[in-house]
């Protein structure tokens, strides 16, 4: 695993022209405010946020759909292409309703923080060889840590709502991310030792390599599976997705912390949740299976590899390997039952934890004494 | 600087200050909260309001409050004529309109001592039956519901439209009937209901099977349902519990071999009752799986019904109807095993008029509902759920 400096100049060539225009939009400062980066990496940020949500919860409906002998939507466009964009417009409309007896100053920032929460790690993640947001040498630590804001904002909207079933949901889910942040973070902390670096966008250059997804970091060490699946276990109770949903437990606790929420801010929530499906998909890929890196290994002259490659293909692998995985989250919320809050806490600390830590350890072994 | 109690709120750590005691601190001070569960919440299965007192998730106190459904039926029974009173039982238990009218029928029947042709009775039994099936499917879906699987419940929902479509063929209606009269039936089964109905069960059969591996054998589902809300076989039966509740306690008690009404004696079917080994007698998982059970021994009961049943040839469906309905003065007591449990209606006649004194109705939901405190003492609220969810309640029978 020695990085090469072939390794790294050949997907970044097309990358270095858009590098060169994007520092000089980076010196861009007016007023001291650094306008060029949030111009440069948010806006496109934004637009792969609201993509996600609006196919996230299209294919959510229709995947569900198909796996329950109905159609789905239908009516608006063509199969109900359009349907996302026609609820958004109808919550557009909607009035925007504060209860009387509810703090406002939370509630309205609730959903905000959440929002924020998901979308700030957006800006780590490497879309492909020439867009990344910002390339931190400590971007898998800053997506780590940036999404535990999403709690504060969880626990503002169920506090804020003062409404008992809000404060259950926010409560419980305090306790859920919490928790399983710890199994997800030293999951993820196997794949930077394999790595042996925190930069997101090291990490994938390091899975790329003539045989494909041989180089990916799933498949380079025996026990990658393990701290794999854990992160994925993890991941789900950390988005609140099924069979892990017990904050927003809908036959439990009606709607959980947004049972007050209506027309935008409910949406933003919304948006928030599919925006975090995306996210914890895409680290997964990158730490796992080799993020932009395309799957597909040469054989012989047949340079499969090389052609699927590039800063376009980038997008599109990691773009498909994140949906991929939001995929199996829908598959695993249409089939499975919901866990019980205590048997949710207890799969955390004396399942996932544990076993996490072995992973950790055997890791170590392996990156240390198997080179 | 000492550590006091006041008032019982636990330690408070307090300092002197001439003569005035200051506190500094106080003991974290936890108290309990009062949760209305209903009567708009997505798991108390209509119209039911839980007031719960709850300490953090644990629940320590549950009380039912009912009523909020309540129709009146049994002063409307006073003033109709009594087959008019059919429609209105129908609206009882309404996912399972069949079962109503025929523990009604028989009671009135009982009253007035008449024969029944002998093809009516095995119409009903087959009417019955496919309502228990849609009944049991409706329970069983939107247990999977409240705990969290809503993929079973469109499989039922879509099973469960098959057998309305045939009542709907046969009655006219999807949910109310008013198909099973007094004396014998408003029509004939139509000419090709016996050939559809068997499309259905051999349809039907691999469904449960289907079912049982989606849902009954899932890891959390059984996690979360078995050892909740265990019912002892001896307080279930001082509760008066009956139909599967009881007999998921293991207790083997069906009306229709206990005390046999209509053509039930001649037909071959089990009572299912749970053995222990996948479940722990009297939890909610047993209670889930009598139901499950249940729907074979139904399909079962509707094929032979279909071998048996004489021909349509020169048979009027209301031969046995009465003009009109004036028993002699007297009470009786009828009763009959409906999805949720015995249907029971008392009606007591003065002799003279065509409507009835008194009609009561014993509604199973409403005993099986009251067992509701016990259950629920020191369960966790998702638990509380997965208890009313395996009562099955049906507000229509327990407010009537």
């Amino acid at each position: 695993m020695n990085l090469t400096s072939s390794h790294i100049s050949m997907p970044l060539l097309m990358g270095n022209s858009l590098n060169a225009w994007s520092e000089a939009l980076v010196g861009f400062n007016p007023m001291g405010l650094p306008l060029g980066l949030v111009i440069l990496a948010a806006i496109p940020l934004v637009f792969i946020a609201l993509y996600s949500l609006t196919y996230g919860v299209y294919g959510e409906r229709k995947i569900s759909a198909f796996m329950q002998d109905r159609l789905g939507p239908m009516e608006v466009g063509k199969w109900g292409i359009l349907q996302t964009i026609a609820d958004i417009l109808k919550l557009l409309q909607k009035e925007d309703i504060v209860p009387t007896s509810a703090d406002k100053f939370l509630f309205v920032i609730g959903p905000g923080v959440l929002f924020v929460g998901s979308f700030l790690a957006y800006a780590v993640l490497p879309f492909s060889s020439a867009f990344i947001g910002a390339s931190l040498n400590v971007g898998l630590f800053f997506a780590i840590g940036i999404t535990a804001i999403e709690v504060v904002g969880i626990l503002a909207a169920g506090w804020g709502s003062n409404n008992k079933w809000s404060l259950y949901g926010a409560v419980r889910s305090v306790a859920q991310i919490v928790s399983y942040e710890i199994p997800a973070a030293i999951a993820l902390l196997c794949g930077a030792m394999m790595a042996g670096t925190l930069d997101m966008q090291k990490i994938t250059l390091l899975q790329s390599g003539s045989y494909g997804f041989a180089h990916f970091f799933l498949f380079q060490s025996p026990i990658a599976w393990l701290p794999f699946l854990i992160y994925f276990i993890a991941s789900l109770a950390e988005v609140n997705r099924a069979p892990f949903d017990i904050p927003e437990a809908e036959s439990e606790l009606v709607a959980g912390y947004f049972t007050e929420y209506s027309g935008m801010k409910f949406a933003v929530i919304f948006l928030a949740e599919y925006g975090s499906m995306f996210m914890v998909s895409a680290i997964i890929s990158i730490v796992f299976l080799g993020g932009w890196n395309s799957p597909l290994p040469d054989i012989g002259s047949f340079a499969l590899n090389a052609w699927t490659n590039g800063p376009v293909w980038g997008v599109f692998w990691m773009i498909m390997k994140g949906f991929f995985f939001i995929f199996v989250q829908m598959w695993l919320r249409w089939t499975l039952p919901r866990l019980r809050v205590d048997q949710l806490m207890y799969l955390c600390w004396k399942v996932l934890t544990p076993f996490a830590f072995v992973s950790f350890v055997l890791t170590a072994i392996w990156v240390v004494f198997v080179p | 600087m000492q550590e006091l109690d006041i008032a019982g709120m636990g330690s408070t750590r307090v300092t002197r200050k001439g003569n005035n005691l200051v506190v500094l601190e106080k003991d974290l001070q936890t108290e309990q909260m009062v949760l209305a569960m209903g009567p708009q919440h997505p798991s108390t299965h209509g119209v039911l309001k839980l007031e719960c007192l709850t300490d953090g998730e644990v629940v320590t106190h549950a009380e039912p409050y009912l009523g909020y459904l309540h129709r009146c039926f049994e002063k409307c029974c006073e003033n109709v004529d009594y087959p008019a009173i059919v429609p209105y039982t129908d609206r009882l238990d309404y996912l399972a309109g069949m079962n109503s009218e025929f523990a009604y029928a028989i009671t009135v029947e009982k009253l007035l001592d008449i024969e029944i042709p002998r093809r009516v009775e095995f119409i009903r039994v087959i009417v019955a039956e496919l309502n228990r099936i849609a009944s049991h499917l409706v329970a069983i879906g939107t247990y999977g519901i409240d705990l969290g699987a809503f993929t079973p419940f469109l499989f039922c929902f879509r099973d469960r439209e098959i057998i309305l479509s045939l009542l709907e063929w046969a009655s006219g209606a999807r949910m109310l009937y008013n198909y099973i009269w007094v004396g014998g039936l408003a029509y004939d089964v139509p000419a090709d209901f016996n050939k559809r109905v068997m499309e259905f069960v051999t349809y039907f059969r691999p469904k449960t099977v289907e079912l049982y591996k989606l849902l009954t054998e899932n890891e959390i589902f059984v996690k979360r349902t078995r050892g909740i809300g265990i019912m002892p076989a001896d307080v279930a039966i001082n509760y008066g519990w009956s139909g599967p509740m009881l007999r998921g306690s293991g207790v083997k008690w069906d009306l229709r071999r206990n005390d046999p009404y209509s053509v039930y004696p001649e037909l071959d079917f089990e009572v299912p009752v749970p053995d222990g080994k996948v479940s722990d007698i009297g939890d909610c998982l047993s209670r889930h799986l009598v139901r499950a059970l249940e729907m074979e021994e139904s399909l079962k009961i509707i094929e032979q019904c279909i071998d048996k049943m004489p021909s349509a040839e020169g048979f009027n469906a209301r031969s046995a109807v009465p003009k009109r309905v004036r028993p002699k003065a007297g009470e009786v007591y009828g009763r009959a095993e409906n999805p949720r449990g015995e249907l029971g209606f008392y009606i007591q006649s003065d002799g003279k008029s065509t409507k009835p004194l008194r009609c009561k109705a014993r509604s199973s939901c409403f005993v099986n509902l009251s067992a509701m405190k016990d259950l629920s003492k020191g369960q966790l609220i998702p638990d509380l759920v997965a208890i009313i969810g395996s009562i099955d309640i049906v507000l229509g029978e327990v407010d009537r």
